[in-house]
């Protein structure tokens, strides 16, 4: 029997529900409210005090108006007034009305403090719930104030009722999520970790959800909970279907308390006592094995249950990252159900890969199932399950399937849904840059892009094709006969005119030889656009036709005339007008030469971050993005043509105007930021003559007295041998060997990357470095100390003499392509007076240059230090102090090393610890640090633990020198 | 944890709404708006969950209502999907056989049913009989309060 008719008392409330839903328009409803507000008003201000059924009846009343959607000002003091009736359903009601109805009216909020006061102290279980739940609905700073120091008093008391245990647990949640200052834990702490242990499984539902969230803020604290947790889990997993009585739904043995478990333990690492580990494995095997099993039930809730825990499993498995069987078991799983026929199950095996698609056990797995991922892109009829196998293509891409995701992507988007467009055409983008082989694939896809989905495509996009084009000259030919081709068709979208303008205007020159693409075709063609586009398109074209006038004299009168057109030089808009009148006059007035300084060549765009990969962070929002994203360049390493590696080829491009840098093979790629002139042709060498023609003319010629010239050589000299040879053997016979004192010199700057190399009483040589992962570059600054000129006859990049007292800067981009313990030698030769100088230097390149700092809390230290526990990991050395032991200046020199110097993690806090990662193209190698000064006997231990020997080894030769 | 949970019907009308964490009253307005038409727009064989601003949204249709509860990122859909069915089978079993209308009437009680299963956008308890078990309690008290009200007084005729 329905319990709406007992107990039921408020009739006039259903009158007036029914008035309302019989009224016709939305007026005679505002009409009725009204009438009924000004009833209610009268009442509350009338003369006669009103019982406490009526106070609650229109309470109600009013409560209904403004869920309708009304904004009611008056009422809360009547609320108020029921929170202390005594009367069960009044207070109710009144705690009602306040928990949805609350403002922040401070004299309001200190009378409901009062009345939860009260009903918390009342020792009647009913009414103590009232008031927390009350408090939970608020939330309020001030609340919390009030509370925050009762409740965990009432959650752990011995004599709680368990469903007052239950909206304590919630209720004091609720506070730490608002002010988490407020709620301090402190002495509680073991005994609401024990609440897991509780008899009653709804005490335990609730607690759980309190120490989840306590434990993310508080690991260390709460990390006893994950013995508890499994215990628990497993006593879960293991019952049968009856057991557990109420808390069984639908065959399942408590489904929501297993999730909230699992939810629990992807806060830590997997546990480290193994008996507890193997517990917990056996617990996720058991999971995984009950998916097999035939259903109990064929309710879609018993599915829905079961395979709640399931994914929450496998998110535990991929959150672990370190069980190779469950992982790949997990994608197994999940690739039943791409193809399972409820909705559900495939949007969320969509998404659960996602994250799996990232482990590098998974990774292979989950490829295997791009056929059925991309089957599910053409034809799921649900566009968030689209969406679900985009994102999974886009993560499960790597350099084996990227021309076929990226071919399947280009040909969805044609039919893709407006909503996911733009994100589409971002990721395409993207993988086309990240995964290009040739440049002439990813220049195709881009222009593809814009042809498919040209209105979605952001700037972003194409401003990152023509900075990559610019960046790339061996694919600037490609790109200008490319864009020229798309141009033909009769309608273009108006971003291809852009790119094609902006690529033309550069490189147009280089297909101009083909007289179908002659310097007027290309004009003509693009000017047919000009009179459909906007105005940026516009401008952007004039800036073309200027450049044009550079690269093709032939084409100036033509572009002249255009220019000083009515449409041009009067146009309504400034900037156009303003453009083609200087353009104009620039190019009626200046001489070629000057022209040509002008309009010279876009130098290369400093590599950043792709601007594009930015954009759709933002969009996504940060977390939002596959965590392949990130990993993925230490996974894939050595083979990005677009990641780290080439960005040090662009950097030299930037450098200079070298042409394209060959593939290097040598360990550490020093790439010379001159050009490499004469030396060109001689590929593979890596002697590289940075002054090259400054070899025999110079020592023959007389002017040239104090010829300036140098070498840079990178310790190997054949290109194909990895091996290191000495440098002196690798030397021809004008290099001379390094200085004695080069070794001290190197020293100098382990810890610091400015500063003087080297000095005597002609020259002087400076450094600026700057690394970046496995990147770096330097600066020389070469300054002539003498009072006459150092003369040379190479121009590039240096200029081609040093006054006296002057500075010349060199650039020197690099790369480490692995790890390394010879720096690489800097040749240097000059004459002066008639006397060849000849001195070789070390470059100071170090392997700990190449660090990345790791923040890592104590737990994570050591149980990677743990887990380096081979004997060639470490090394180790015990050495006196050299310099004193000034904390300061330590902890001064142990940042400047490169690696994060980590507060409280070492039990003693005479110790210090660092740790990082060195970034080398090839590999990444953790390393972590010990230093443990011994002031009393003013020596020093040192323990370098790293992934690879030569590393650790390396380390500890180099750091021994700095203390 | 969950961040609210709405209730509408076919229509368009918001029957139920419960809000976890403080939100403005023009934002909730708003919220509910965009989101009653992104489900309204689905066809009844689409799957239950999307991505909607920052939150997850998980819907169910019972007859002529649509449960719809928005979840945070790490929250799991398939248990708050039987969140949803287990809160309407608590309304179900409370008033026997539950329609839209016995929410209309009676929406005061929905929200006791919901405050007694959920609290701060987490599970209090997921037994049936100890959430059914607090609001007959409380209904009890109820009669008990107004056992000596007669109909003549309720008419106000006493």
């Amino acid at each position: 029997m329905p319990a709406v008719s007992k107990g039921d008392g408020m009739r006039g409330l259903a009158v007036f529900i029914s008035d309302i839903r019989n009224c016709k328009s939305k007026e005679a409803e505002i009409k009725r409210i009204n009438k009924e507000l000004a009833n209610i008003r009268s009442k509350f201000k009338g003369d006669k005090a009103l019982d406490g059924y009526s106070k609650k009846k229109y309470v109600c009343k009013l409560l209904f108006i403004f869920l309708l959607g009304h904004d009611i000002d008056f009422g809360h003091m009547e609320a108020v007034n029921l929170l202390s009736s005594n009367k069960y359903t009044e207070k109710q009601i009144g705690y009602l009305f306040i928990s949805v109805l609350v403002n922040s009216n401070s004299e309001l909020i200190r009378l409901i403090n009062n009345a939860i006061k009260n009903d918390l102290a009342s020792r009647n279980p009913t009414f103590m719930c009232l008031a927390l739940h009350c408090i939970a609905n608020v939330g309020s700073r001030e609340m919390a104030e009030a509370f925050a120091g009762e409740i965990p008093r009432i959650l752990v008391a011995g004599d709680t009722m368990d469903s007052v245990k239950q909206s304590a647990a919630l209720c004091l949640l609720r506070l730490y999520k608002t002010s988490p200052d407020l709620v301090v834990m402190g002495e509680w702490t073991s005994r609401v970790v024990h609440l897991l242990n509780d008899q009653h499984m709804g005490v335990v539902t609730a607690a759980i959800s309190l120490i989840t969230c306590l434990s993310q803020k508080n690991p260390d604290e709460f990390k006893t909970c994950v013995s508890l947790a499994v215990s628990r889990l497993s006593r879960i997993v293991s019952s049968a279907s009856t057991d557990l009585q109420d808390y069984t739904y639908y065959f399942v043995p408590a489904p929501w308390l297993s999730c909230k478990l699992l939810r629990l333990l992807q806060c830590y690492p997997p546990p480290e006592d193994g008996a507890v580990k193997g517990r917990l494995v056996e617990c996720l095997e058991t999971i995984l094995n009950k998916a097999q099993e035939p259903p109990k039930s064929k309710k879609v809730q018993h599915s829905n249950a079961k395979n709640a825990i399931l994914f929450e499993a496998i998110s535990l498995i991929i959150h672990y990252d370190s069980e190779p069987n469950l992982l790949v078991r997990a994608c197994n799983q999940l690739g039943q159900f791409l193809q399972h026929r409820e909705t559900n199950l495939r949007y969320l095996a969509l998404e659960s890969m996602c994250t799996l698609a990232s482990s590098e056990f998974s990774h292979e797995a989950v490829k295997t199932h791009i056929e059925t991922v991309i089957n599910a892109l053409k034809t799921e009829r649900d566009v968030s399950v689209r969406q679900r196998a985009a994102d999974l293509l886009y993560a499960m891409c790597d350099r084996s399937n990227a021309k076929q995701i990226v071919a399947e992507m280009l040909s969805y988007l044609e039919t893709a849904d407006y909503s996911i467009r733009e994100e589409m055409v971002l990721k395409v983008a993207i993988l086309a840059e990240k995964y290009a082989v040739d440049y002439s694939w990813y220049v195709d896809t881009i222009l593809n892009l814009i042809r498919i989905a040209g209105d979605y495509v952001s700037e972003e996009v194409w401003y990152r094709v023509i900075q990559i084009v610019i960046n790339r000259d061996d694919v600037q030919g490609y790109a200008a006969k490319t864009v020229f081709e798309a141009l033909q068709a009769p309608a273009c979208h108006e971003n291809m005119v852009k790119v094609g303008g902006y690529i033309l205007g550069e490189f147009g020159n280089l297909i101009a030889g083909d007289p179908r693409s002659s310097p007027l075709v290309q004009f003509n063609l693009l000017h047919s656009k000009f009179h459909l586009c906007s105005v940026p398109t516009r401008a952007l074209l004039l800036s073309a036709y200027i450049k044009f006038i550079n690269l093709f004299p032939e084409t100036k009168p033509t572009i002249q005339e255009v220019l000083r057109s009515d449409s041009q030089i009067r146009n309504s808009d400034v900037e156009l007008q303003q453009r083609a009148v200087e353009y104009l006059k620039l190019s009626s007035i200046a001489s070629t030469d000057v022209l040509a300084t002008v309009l010279e060549e876009m130098p290369p765009f400093p590599e950043r971050e792709s601007s594009i990969l930015a954009k759709l962070k933002k969009k996504k929002g940060p977390g939002a993005l596959p965590v392949s994203e990130l990993e993925e360049g230490k996974r894939e390493g050595g083979g990005e043509l677009n990641g780290g590696a080439d960005r040090g080829n662009d950097m030299s491009a930037a450098a200079s105007n070298a042409s394209t840098p060959s593939p290097s093979t040598d360990l550490l790629g020093l790439r010379s930021a001159a050009a490499i002139g004469s030396a060109g042709p001689s590929t593979g060498s890596l002697l590289v003559d940075v002054f090259s023609e400054a070899g025999p003319t110079a020592l023959s010629s007389g002017v040239n007295d104090e010829g300036f010239l140098r070498d840079l050589e990178p310790p190997t000299e054949s290109s194909d041998s990895l091996l290191i040879e000495a440098p002196g053997e690798s030397d021809s016979e004008d290099s001379a060997p390094p200085l004695p004192e080069s070794d001290e010199l190197l020293n100098k700057f382990v810890c610091k990357n400015n500063g003087v190399l080297f000095e005597n009483q002609l020259l002087q040589i400076g450094i600026k470095s700057e690394y970046r992962q496995n990147l770096g570059r330097m600066y020389l600054f070469y300054g002539n100390k003498t009072s006459v000129q150092f003369l040379n006859v190479q121009t590039k990049p240096v200029e081609p003499l040093v006054e006296g007292g002057a500075q010349v800067q060199q650039v020197i981009n690099i790369e480490c392509l692995t790890d390394f313990s010879e720096a690489p030698l800097l040749n240097i030769k000059f004459r002066y007076g008639g006397a060849l100088q000849n001195i070789t230097l070390k470059l100071p390149v170090t392997i700990n240059k190449f660090f990345q700092p790791t923040e890592m809390a104590s737990q994570d230290f050591f149980q990677r230090w743990k887990q380096l526990n081979l004997p060639q990991q470490e090394a180790q050395k015990i050495f006196k102090a050299s310099h004193g032991m000034d904390i300061e200046l330590l902890k001064t020199k142990l940042l400047g090393l490169g690696c994060a110097l980590l507060e409280n993690v070492d039990p003693n806090p005479e110790n210090f610890v660092c740790a990082g990662v060195i970034q080398t193209k090839a590999q990444q190698v953790g390393c972590l640090l010990r230093l443990e000064p011994n002031a009393q006997a003013q020596m020093y231990r040192l323990t370098l633990r790293s992934s690879k020997d030569t590393v650790s080894k390396r380390l500890c030769e180099l750091l021994a020198e700095q203390f | 944890m969950m961040r609210f949970m709405l209730l509408f019907s076919r229509q368009g009308k918001l029957r139920l709404q419960k809000w976890y964490t403080a939100t403005a009253e023009r934002d909730k307005k708003k919220m509910v708006r965009e989101l009653m038409q992104v489900v309204l727009a689905r066809k009844p064989k689409m799957c239950s969950f999307l991505e909607w601003r920052d939150l997850k949204i998980i819907y169910k249709r019972y007859a002529s209502l649509y449960f719809c509860c928005a979840v945070e990122e790490q929250d799991n859909e398939l248990i708050t999907l039987e969140i949803i069915h287990r809160f309407v089978e608590l309304l179900d079993k409370y008033f026997g056989s539950v329609c839209e209308l016995d929410i209309i009437f009676n929406f005061e009680k929905a929200y006791f049913i919901l405050d007694e299963f959920l609290m701060g956008g987490e599970i209090q308890d997921t037994s049936k009989k100890s959430v059914l078990k607090a609001i007959e309690q409380a209904d009890l008290l109820q009669e008990e309060d107004e056992s000596p009200r007669s109909v003549l007084e309720e008419m106000g005729l006493a």
